[in-house]
C-alpha cells in the first residue's frame, strides 16, 4: 500500500480520547508517541499538532519525571515503559515540571492493546494532576 | 482488471418488483482472472448464480475472500455449486478472529440447525487461511486486507496490478473514528483505498437515516463520498443497498452522491448486480 496505515485499534482508541476529558496519550508498538488528547495539552503546556509524532521517552524526557521525593524516575518504573516493555498495565504517581516551569504531581496509568493475543499494537496512558 | 458485480445488496436480500434495476442478492463480486481460475469478494446470495456460471466454464480452483462473516456476506456459500463438485478447490481467505478461527466460524454457520448439512459432507476440497497482515501476490494481483471500522473482525481489500487499484469496503463506518480533517493514516482504511482508481464503499443511508443508525458499521452517502476524497480515489461506487430502498430511492442517493462529489474524476454510480467494471 502506498501509505502507512494506523492500526485500527489505536484509531479508535485516538477517536476514544480524543472525547475523554481526562489526559490521555497513546503510543504505537514501538513507542512513538502517535497522539495525546487536548485534556493533555493542558497538563504539558503544549498542542500535539506542535509536537508532532516522536519517541514516547524523547518526549517525556523535558517533564523530568521525578519520585515524589524528588529523585529521577527511572524508565522501568515509569507506567508508560512498563506497559510498552513488559506489555502489563501499570500505575505510579510522580512528579513532572511542565512545560509553564511549574512543577506538578501527577498519577499515570498505562495498559497496552493488544489486537489478537499475540498482536501487541500500542498503549494508551491516562494522567491526571494530584 | 475486470469485477463483475453479482450482488450489491446489503444486510438481507430484497427480490420484489422494486429492486429490480439494481438487484437483490447481497455482496458478491467476481475478479476476472485470465488464467481460468476464479477469485470472488463475499458469499452474499450472489454469489449462488456465480457458482452456477463457473460451474458452466469448468472453473477448478476458487479463491474466496470474505471480508466478515455477517450472514449477508456468507448466506450464499450453502448454495454456491461448486462446493458439491469434488473436482474443485475451494480455498476461502478471512478475517482472523480473536476468539475462533476462520474454520469454527464458517462451520457453525454451515451446520444444523442453521442448514441440514454439515460442513465435513462437502465433497469440494476447502482449504481455510486466515488473511495475512502483510501484501501477498497471487493469481497476478497485488493483495492486501486491513481491519476496518465495522463491527467484529472485518477487513477490506486492496487488488492491484500494474496499472490499476480497486479497494472493496463494502461494510465500512469510517465516520465512526473521523474523516474530515483526518490524513490518511489516521482514517480506517486510508491505505487500503489510497489513491485507487475504484472504490467499491458502503453508501447504506441517506444523512438523515444514518443519523439514528450510528454505530450499526454503515456510511451514509455523504460519509462514502468524503472518504472517497479524502482518501484521494478516483472513481466511487456506491455499494451495500439499504433493504428498504427501492430502485428510484437509490437514484435518489446516487444524485445526492453527485451533489457532494468535489473532486473524484468521475461521477459515483449505484453498484447494480450484473454491472461489469473493466478498469484497463
Amino acid at each position: 500500500m502506498a501509505t502507512q496505515q494506523k492500526q485500527l485499534l489505536l484509531i479508535l482508541a485516538r477517536e476514544f480520547t480524543s472525547n475523554l476529558s481526562t489526559p490521555s496519550l497513546i503510543a504505537d508498538a514501538e513507542g512513538t508517541l502517535v497522539f495525546y488528547n487536548e485534556a493533555a495539552e493542558a497538563v504539558v503546556g503544549r498542542r500535539f499538532s506542535e509536537t508532532g509524532e516522536l519517541p514516547l521517552e524523547e518526549w517525556l524526557a523535558p517533564f523530568e519525571p521525578r519520585t515524589p521525593d524528588s529523585m529521577p524516575l527511572p524508565p522501568e518504573r515509569r507506567p508508560t515503559h512498563i506497559a510498552l516493555v513488559e506489555r502489563r498495565p501499570a500505575h505510579e504517581r510522580y512528579l513532572i515540571t511542565s512545560t509553564d516551569g511549574v512543577d506538578r504531581e501527577v498519577e499515570v496509568t498505562a495498559f497496552p492493546l493488544y489486537a489478537h493475543t499475540d498482536e501487541f499494537v500500542g498503549i494508551v496512558a491516562i494522567f491526571w494532576r494530584v | 482488471m475486470q469485477l463483475k458485480i453479482w450482488g450489491c445488496r446489503g444486510s438481507v436480500p430484497t427480490p420484489g418488483p422494486t429492486t429490480v434495476t439494481y438487484g437483490g442478492n447481497t455482496s458478491c463480486v467476481e475478479v476476472a482472472l485470465d488464467d481460468h481460475s476464479a477469485l470472488i469478494l463475499d458469499a452474499g446470495t450472489g454469489i449462488r448464480a456465480l457458482g452456477a456460471d463457473l460451474v458452466k466454464r469448468g472453473t477448478r480452483h476458487i479463491d474466496l475472500f470474505l471480508t466478515h462473516l455477517h450472514f449477508d456476506h456468507l448466506e450464499g456459500l450453502r448454495f454456491f455449486a461448486p462446493l458439491w463438485d469434488e473436482s474443485v478447490t475451494l480455498e476461502i481467505h478471512g478475517p482472523r478472529s480473536p476468539v475462533l478461527s476462520l474454520d469454527d466460524r464458517i462451520h457453525r454457520a454451515f451446520s444444523p440447525p442453521l442448514f441440514p448439512l454439515d460442513f465435513r459432507d462437502v465433497p469440494a476440497k476447502v482449504l481455510f487461511h486466515d488473511l495475512p497482515g502483510e501484501p501477498w501476490q497471487a493469481n497476478g494481483l497485488r493483495l492486501s486486507s486491513d481491519l476496518v471500522l465495522h463491527p467484529g473482525p472485518t477487513v477490506g481489500l486492496r487488488l492491484e496490478t500494474e496499472a490499476r487499484t480497486v479497494a472493496y469496503l463494502p461494510d465500512h463506518e469510517p465516520a465512526l473514528a473521523g474523516i474530515e480533517g483526518r490524513k490518511a493514516d489516521w482514517i480506517s482504511a486510508g491505505a487500503l483505498a489510497h489513491n485507487a482508481d475504484l472504490v467499491l464503499h458502503d453508501a447504506q443511508y441517506f444523512e438523515d437515516e444514518y443519523d439514528t443508525r450510528i454505530g450499526w458499521g454503515h456510511s451514509s452517502v455523504a460519509h462514502a463520498v468524503a472518504f472517497s476524497e479524502a482518501v484521494g480515489a478516483k472513481r466511487l461506487v456506491l455499494f451495500h443497498h439499504e433493504p428498504n430502498h427501492s430502485d428510484k430511492d437509490l437514484e435518489q442517493l446516487e444524485d445526492r452522491a453527485r451533489e457532494l462529489t468535489r473532486s473524484l474524476d468521475r461521477a459515483p454510480v449505484l453498484a447494480r448486480e450484473g454491472m461489469l467494471l473493466d478498469l484497463g
